[in-house]
C-alpha cells in the first residue's frame, strides 16, 4: 500500500502510523452534552465503500493526514493535511 | 539418459553432487531434476498420505511430487523443489517423507488403507471418543504429517530484503514478457523483467522451435546492455499489492554452496507505475488410474528436459494427448532419437503425421509397474491396447496462470474454446495479462501481445509508445478437446502433491460439500505447498461434473499470495539478532558495562539494572544497596531516556494549558510543574515535568515508553485543533545527556563539580549552570524522594560527565544506581510509572482528579467528568504492606470473601521490598481503595501461590510531607 | 574551554569499505532546527537567503518537515519568526560513498534512491529500517542522519547491507 504525503510525495505505508476515523477532528465544544462526546469518540460507520481516515506521517515529516479511500477497492482517492484543511484557520 | 548435442547445459562443467547419499554427475546449467532424469533416477519422493512412489511431473516451481531437502553445514532446507533446484558442486540432497528409505517406506502401508483413508477421514475417524484427541489422536496425526523436516539449530545463513521501482514490471521472460519488456525498454521506460527461473526466455527456452535461437540471444543482449532495464532471473514474482506493489523472491544464493554473507534468498518489495503478467501458463495433468507412477509427466516438461537439459525421461515413450501442441513434443522426441512407441489422441479427428503409431479416440485407462511405469493399457479408436513404455508423457492442455490477478480476491473468468480460466482486465489496478497468461498460446499471439500490452501501459503512464516489430513466430492453432478424467476403476490423481483422487473430490460432492471452497476443504485438494497449481482446474472439472453444473458456475477457489511458498527467512531478513529491532545507547553504557551491571530493555533503550559491588551475589543485595545509598548519601543515575520535547512559541504556554490538565501558563519563568496528560477519553496518556525556561519557551519531559505517542499525540493536537497557535516543537531527548543527582550529599556533589557553587536553588527550579566548562541545564526534582536533581549536557559530553559524577558520588560514599533501586524509591515514595498508568486509570484513580483544572478546557477534560469514570465503584492507587514477599498482578479480595471472579477488589501494579522501611510494599488499584486505607485486604496470587493478608494505606510510604524533597 | 571529552556518537567505528563503497562516521558539526511560526516564512526566507521546499536541500539548510528545516550551522536569530533549536548532539550522521551505496540503502529505505530519481540536493524523512532518520543526497555520497542512541544499529543495518552486496559481486552475481 502507497500513500501520498502532501509534503513528501508518495510513500510506502510503513512510514505511516493509522490512527483510525476522522470523526476525531470534529471535537465537540467543552460544554457540548456527553452523547455529542460519545458520538466523537466513539460510534463509527464501517461502510463498504469511500471513507475516511487520519494517518500519520510518523517515519516522515510528522504531518496528519485525512486519507480518502476506498476499504473495497483500496484505491486511495485523496489525501490532505489535517493542518491546511477547509475551515481551519491557518 | 542424456542426448548428445541437445541442451542449454554447459558440458564442460561436470558437477558433482549426492542424492540420498550416492555420488551423481551432472552439469553446470542442470536441475537437480534434469540431473538425476539425467542418471536414470526416476524415484525421488514419497507421496504426502499414501507415501506412493514420486517421479518428476514437471519441470518448474509447480512441481508436487519431485520434493527434497538440501543440506549444507548450517541448515536443512526441506520441500526444494527439485525442478528449480540448480545443482553445485558438492551439493548434498534427500528425499524426504520416508522412513528408513526412499525404496522401502514403511509408511507406505497407509497405500493398502485407502480405502478408509479417503477425503474426510480425519473429520470422521478422530471425533470419539473425545478425550482422545489431545492426548492420542493430535500427537499421531502430527507425527504423520507434513514433508521435509528443518533442522532445529537457528538457521545462521544471510538473508535480504530490498526495495525497488521501476515504470514497467515485467513477469515473466517468455515471449510475450520480451515483447513487452523490449518495447517498453526501447521507449526509454524504466523496466524490471523478473523471471523465475535461472535463465531467461521462459518457454522459448523450452521450444527450440518455436523462434530462431538467435531472436531470443540478440533480444536478452539487449536488453542487459540497457541502462533503463533491469533483468532479475530467479526471481519470482509472489503477491500483488495495493497502489502497484509487488513482492517477489530471488533464490540469490541457493545453486550455490553456502556462502559468509551471501544472501539465500532476497524478498523484494517492487513498486511499478505498471505491470504485465506475462506468467505464461501450467500444462495440466489428465486424471486416469494409477496416473501417479515414476515415468508418467507432462509432456512440456518432457520438451523441456529435451530441449533445455539435453535428456530423455525415458527409451520408450508414449504420449497421451488431447491437443496439439502436446503432439509437438513427440515430433522432437522423435527428431532426438527417441523411440516414441504410440501417441494416443483422445480427440477423433485428430491428425496422425509423426513417424510413429498414432492412436485416435484414445484413452489411457491404467498403468502398471512397481517403483517405475512399465506398461500402460487403455482404449482406442480400434480397440483396446496394452503398450509397454517406460515414460507416459500426458497433456490435458494449458491453464493460463491467473495467480496475480486474482490477488486481490478478483475471479478469473471461464473462456470455454480453452477449456481454461483467463483474467480480464482491471482484476488489479496497472495489472495486465498478455500472452499464454491470457490465454493466447501461440509464440506469435504472445509477442504481439506482449508488444501491445506494453505500448498501452507506456500510453497509461504518459510515456512514448513508439511500436515494435515482432519477429517471425509460429502461429499454430491449440486445438484442445477438453478431457479431465478418463473413466475407471482405480484411483486416478488430481492432486499429487495432496494424494486427492477423483473419488474423493466425487465423495466430496455426495457428502454435500458441493462449494468448491467446502470441496477444498474437505479433501485439501489445492492445500499442499503447490496450491494446486496442477490440481485446481482439473478437481473444478471433476466436481462440476459430480453435481451437474457447469465449471464457470462451479468457480474457484481464491487465490491468495504467494504465489510460490516465501521462506520465512526470507520474510524476517535482517531480523535476527542486532537486527531484530533498533538498539537505543545510553552515553553511559560504557561506563555502566565497565561496572559490571546488567543491562535490561526499557524499549528498545538499555539501562542498567543494578551496579553489582565485590561480594553481592544476587541483585537484590545490590539493589538495598543502592537505594539506603540514596537515601544516605548520594547516588547518580543516567535518566536521558526520559522523552524531552523543546517547545516554542508566544503560544506555547496557551497549548500547554490544552493539553494538559493542569495550568501551565502560570508557571514562572525558571520553574518546574509536574503535569498530567489524559487522552480524549479522559484516561491518563502520560505524566511528566515540564519546565519553563523563557517566557515563551518551555522544556516537557515524558515517560521513557510513552515518549514517541506524546509527540504523535501534540502534533494532532496542534495540526487539528490550533494549527493557528503561534507555538512550534521538537524532541530534544537525543541532544541532551540527562542524570539524576539524588540523596542529602546530592548538592555537595554538584558543587564539586560546576563552575559556580549553586546558590539558592529551591525544590522544582530550573536553570542554566556551566559544569567543567559545559553549559548545562539544571533541574530540581526529584524521583526518589530525596533532594534531587538533574543536570543535563549535551548529548557529546554525557559519558565524560557521567564518569566524573561517579567519581566524585564514590568519594562520598555514593555510587551509581540502576533501575531497581529507582523503582524501589519510586515505590516507597508512591511515584506513578506506566505499571500504574496503564491506559486504563483516570486522573480520579491515581488521586489527581484535582489536577484537572477547573477554568479551562483540555485534552479529555469532557470525557474525564463522565460518568462512571468517578466513583467509590473506581479501582483506586492504595498502598500495600505486607510481611511476605508479593508479587505484581496479583488480584486482590475482601478477606471472608471466596476467591473467585466476581468478589475482585483489584489488582497489585508494582511491587518492592524497601530496605527503608523494613518491609514489602506494593502499589495497587483497589475499588473505592482511598476509603480503605488502614483496612486489610486478601491479596492472591495464583502463579506465584501466595495467598496473604496486606494492610491497606495511603500510596505515599514514605516522607508524605516531602520535607526531604525541600531540604 | 569544556575540560570534558566530546565523544562522537561512533567513535570507535573505523571505516567499513566493501564493494568499492565506505561506511564512515560523518563529523557535520553544530545542527539547528529551524521550525517556522504561522506567517512568517516570507520574513525567514528573507534573512536566510530562501527556505528550501520539501525534500529539498538548499544550501546548508536541510528540509525536515513542514516549514521546517535544520540549518547545518549555528542558530541565526530568528526570535519571534521561528523556533530554533540545538540538534547538534541529537543525530549521529554516517556517510555513504561509492558505487553501490544507492544499492546498498535500498535495502533499507522504502525509497527510490536510483540517481536520476533521488539527486544531488535531494533529501528525504524516511526510516532506515525501523528507526527514524534524515537522508540526504550530497554529490558523490549519501550522508543518513539518526537519533545518536541509534547510531551502532544503524551502521550495523547498513554493514550487514554492504556485506551481503559484496558477496553478490564475489559471486558474480
Amino acid at each position: 500500500m502507497r500513500l501520498t504525503c502532501p509534503l513528501c510525495g508518495e510513500r510506502d505505508r510503513r512510514e505511516f502510523y493509522y490512527s483510525g476515523s476522522d470523526d476525531y477532528l470534529n471535537r465537540p465544544a467543552a460544554d457540548a452534552p456527553v452523547e455529542a462526546w460519545d458520538d466523537m469518540l466513539h460510534l463509527r460507520v464501517n461502510p463498504a465503500g469511500v471513507t475516511k481516515d487520519l494517518w500519520y506521517h510518523e517515519t516522515g515529516c510528522g504531518s496528519w493526514l485525512v486519507v480518502t479511500r476506498n476499504t473495497v477497492t483500496h484505491a486511495v482517492l485523496a489525501t490532505e493535511l489535517v493542518a491546511a484543511r477547509k475551515g481551519v484557520a491557518k | 539418459m542424456r542426448i548428445a548435442g541437445k541442451g542449454l547445459i554447459d558440458r564442460t562443467e561436470p558437477v558433482t553432487f549426492t542424492f540420498d547419499g550416492t555420488r551423481y554427475h551432472g552439469f553446470k546449467g542442470d536441475t537437480l531434476a534434469s540431473a538425476l532424469m539425467a542418471n536414470g533416477v526416476r524415484l525421488v519422493g514419497r507421496s504426502f498420505k499414501y507415501h506412493r512412489p514420486r517421479g518428476i511431473l514437471t519441470a518448474g516451481p509447480e512441481e508436487p511430487n519431485a520434493m527434497v531437502e538440501v543440506l549444507d553445514n548450517s541448515s536443512q532446507t526441506p520441500n526444494t523443489r527439485a525442478t528449480v533446484q540448480e545443482i553445485y558442486e558438492g551439493m548434498a540432497a534427500q528425499s524426504q517423507n520416508r522412513w528408513p528409505s526412499l525404496r522401502y517406506d514403511v509408511m507406505a502401508v497407509n497405500d493398502l488403507a485407502a480405502p478408509i483413508l479417503g477425503a474426510g477421514f480425519y473429520y470422521k475417524t478422530f471425533m470419539w471418543p473425545r478425550a482422545f484427541w489431545e492426548g492420542l489422536y493430535e500427537p499421531l496425526i502430527r507425527r504423520a504429517a507434513g514433508l521435509g523436516k528443518l533442522k532445529p539449530q537457528h538457521e545462521t545463513a544471510s538473508y535480504e530484503k530490498a526495495f525497488a521501482f521501476c515504470d514497467l514490471l515485467v513477469i515473466g521472460s517468455g515471449p510475450a514478457g520480451l515483447m513487452a519488456a523490449l518495447t517498453a525498454a526501447r521507449n526509454g521506460a524504466d523496466v524490471i523483467l523478473a523471471e523465475q527461473d535461472s535463465v531467461m526466455g521462459g518457454r522459448l527456452v523450452a521450444q527450440d522451435n518455436a523462434l530462431g535461437a538467435g531472436w531470443l540471444t540478440t533480444t536478452l543482449a539487449e536488453l542487459k546492455n540497457l541502462p533503463n532495464v533491469r533483468l532479475m532471473p530467479r526471481t519470482t514474482v509472489v503477491g500483488a499489492y495495493d497502489q502497484g506493489t509487488y513482492a517477489a523472491l530471488e533464490r540469490v544464493g541457493l545453486h550455490l554452496p553456502n556462502t559468509l554473507h551471501l544472501p539465500r534468498e532476497c524478498f523484494w518489495r517492487i513498486v511499478a507505475g505498471q505491470a504485465i503478467m506475462a506468467t505464461g501458463a501450467l500444462e495440466r495433468p489428465i486424471a486416469f488410474s494409477n496416473n501417479d507412477r515414476p515415468g508418467i509427466m507432462l509432456a512440456s516438461a518432457a520438451q523441456t528436459y529435451l530441449n533445455r537439459f539435453g535428456v530423455t525421461p525415458g527409451q520408450k515413450v508414449t504420449l497421451f494427448a488431447t491437443n496439439d501442441h502436446a503432439r509437438t513434443v513427440a515430433r522432437q522426441l522423435i527428431a532426438a532419437g527417441v523411440k516414441v512407441v504410440a501417441i494416443l489422441d483422445s480427440r477423433p479427428d485428430a491428425s496422425a503425421v509423426e513417424d510413429c503409431p498414432v492412436y485416435l479416440s484414445a484413452a489411457v485407462t491404467d498403468t502398471q509397474g512397481r517403483r517405475t511405469l512399465s506398461q500402460i493399457s487403455g482404449h482406442h479408436a480400434g480397440g483396446d491396447f496394452q503398450i509397454e513404455t517406460d515414460c507416459l508423457l500426458m497433456s490435458g492442455g494449458w491453464n493460463p496462470l491467473v495467480n496475480l490477478a486474482c490477488h486481490h480476491n478478483a475471479k478469473p473468468s471461464w473462456r470455454e474454446d480453452i477449456a481454461a480460466f483467463v483474467p480480464h482486465p482491471g482484476m488489479v489496478p496497472g495489472l495486465h495479462a498478455a500472452g499464454a497468461a491470457n490465454g493466447r498460446f501461440s509464440t506469435h499471439a504472445a509477442l504481439s501481445e506482449g508488444r501491445d500490452t506494453a505500448l498501452a501501459a507506456l500510453t497509461a503512464m504518459g510515456k512514448p509508445a513508439q511500436t515494435q516489430a515482432l519477429p517471425e513466430a509460429e502461429d499454430a492453432p491449440y486445438r484442445l478437446q477438453a478431457l479431465w478424467q478418463v473413466p475407471g476403476k482405480g484411483r486416478a490423481w488430481i492432486d499429487f502433491a495432496n494424494d486427492v483422487t477423483v473419488k474423493d473430490v466425487k465423495q466430496s460432492a455426495q457428502e454435500g460439500y458441493t462449494s468448491v471452497e467446502h470441496m477444498k476443504r474437505y479433501t485439501t485438494q489445492g492445500m499442499a505447498p503447490d496450491q494446486g497449481k496442477n490440481s485446481n482446474v482439473g478437481a473444478l472439472a471433476v466436481l462440476a461434473d459430480a453435481t451437474g453444473r457447469g465449471i464457470a458456475e462451479t468457480g474457484t477457489t481464491t487465490f491468495r499470495a504467494p504465489f510460490t511458498p516465501v521462506s520465512i527467512g526470507a520474510l524476517g531478513a535482517g531480523g535476527q539478532g542486532a537486527g531484530f529491532a533498533p538498539q537505543r545507547y545510553m552515553t553511559s553504557d560504557q561506563a555502566s558495562r565497565d561496572r559490571a551491571a546488567p543491562m535490561i530493555e526499557a524499549g528498545l533503550w538499555y539501562r542498567p539494572s543494578y551496579f553489582p559491588k565485590p561480594g553481592e551475589t544476587t541483585w537484590r543485595q545490590s539493589c538495598d544497596r543502592e537505594v539506603l545509598m540514596v537515601r544516605s548519601a548520594v547516588g547518580v543515575a543516567d535518566v536521558s531516556t526520559l522523552g524531552k520535547i523543546d517547545i516554542q512559541g508566544k503560544d506555547a504556554a496557551r497549548f500547554l494549558d490544552f493539553v494538559y490538565t493542569n495550568t501551565f501558563s502560570t508557571l514562572p519563568v525558571g520553574r518546574v510543574r509536574y503535569g498530567l496528560m489524559l487522552r480524549e477519553d479522559g484516561f491518563v496518556m502520560d505524566d511528566g515535568t515540564t519546565a519553563r525556561l523563557g517566557e515563551n519557551h518551555y522544556l516537557m519531559t515524558t515517560t521513557t515508553a510513552a515518549a514517541g505517542q506524546v509527540m504523535r499525540h501534540l502534533d494532532f493536537i496542534h495540526q487539528a485543533y490550533c494549527p493557528d497557535f503561534q507555538v512550534r516543537f521538537i524532541s530534544v531527548t537525543e541532544s541532551w545527556a540527562q542524570f539524576a543527582v539524588a540523596g542529602p550529599l546530592s548538592k555537595m556533589l554538584l558543587n564539586s563539580l560546576l563552575d559556580e557553587r549553586l546558590a539558592d536553588f529551591p525544590f522544582m527550579s530550573c536553570g542554566e549552570v556551566t559544569v567543567e566548562g559545559v553549559k548545562a541545564r539544571l533541574f530540581r526534582i526529584s524521583f526518589s524522594g530525596e533532594e534531587g536533581y538533574e543536570i543535563a549536557v549535551p548529548t557529546a559530553y554525557g559519558e565524560a560527565l557521567f564518569r566524573d559524577l561517579l567519581a566524585k558520588a564514590e568519594t562520598l560514599d555514593g555510587g551509581p544506581y540502576g533501575m531497581e533501586a529507582l523503582n524501589v524509591m519510586r515505590i516507597e515514595k508512591g511515584f506513578i510509572t506506566h505499571a500504574e498508568i496503564h491506559g486504563r486509570v483516570t486522573a480520579f484513580d491515581i488521586g489527581m482528579a484535582k489536577m484537572v483544572a477547573a477554568r479551562k478546557d483540555c485534552i479529555g477534560k469532557a470525557s474525564a467528568t463522565r460518568p462512571g469514570l468517578n466513583g467509590p465503584e473506581r479501582e483506586q492507587l492504595v498502598g500495600l504492606r505486607c510481611d511476605a514477599a508479593i508479587g505484581a498482578g496479583a488480584h486482590l479480595f475482601t478477606p471472608g470473601d471466596k476467591v473467585e471472579r466476581v468478589n475482585d477488589q483489584g489488582y497489585v501494579t508494582s511491587v518492592c521490598y524497601s530496605p527503608t522501611l523494613g518491609t514489602n510494599l506494593a502499589l495497587a488499584f483497589l475499588k473505592d481503595g482511598r476509603a480503605r486505607h488502614g483496612q486489610r485486604i486478601r491479596l492472591v496470587d495464583h502463579m506465584r501461590k501466595t495467598d496473604v493478608i496486606c494492610e491497606v494505606t495511603d500510596p505515599v510510604f514514605l516522607d508524605p510531607e516531602g520535607a526531604k524533597l525541600r531540604a | 574551554m569544556p575540560n570534558l571529552i566530546a565523544k562522537s556518537a561512533l567513535a570507535g567505528h573505523a571505516p567499513v569499505t566493501l564493494a568499492g563503497t565506505t561506511l564512515d562516521e560523518a563529523h557535520v558539526g553544530p545542527i539547528t532546527s529551524i521550525a517556522v511560526f504561522p506567517g512568517a516564512l516570507d520574513e525567514v526566507n528573507a534573512r536566510l537567503g530562501s527556505f528550501p521546499a520539501p525534500n529539498e536541500v538548499k544550501g546548508n539548510l536541510i528540509w525536515t518537515g513542514p516549514e521546517q528545516a535544520f540549518l547545518m550551522g549555528q542558530a541565526p536569530d530568528l526570535a519571534g519568526l521561528a523556533a530554533t533549536t540545538d540538534q547538534t548532539g541529537g543525530w549521529a550522521a554516517l556517510r555513504l560513498t561509492g558505487p553501490k551505496a544507492a544499492d546498498t540503502l535500498m535495502r533499507l529505505y522504502p525509497l527510490d534512491l536510483r540517481a536520476a530519481h533521488f539527486p544531488p540536493g535531494t533529501c528525504a524523512r524516511s526510516p532506515l529500517g525501523h528507526m527514524q532518520s534524515i537522508l540526504i543526497r550530497e554529490a558523490d555520497s549519501f550522508l543518513i542522519l539518526v537519533f545518536r542512541s541509534m547510531a551502532r544499529t544503524a551502521w550495523h543495518e547498513i554493514e550487514a547491507a554492504l556485506q551481503a552486496l559484496n558477496a553478490r559481486a564475489a559471486a558474480g552475481l
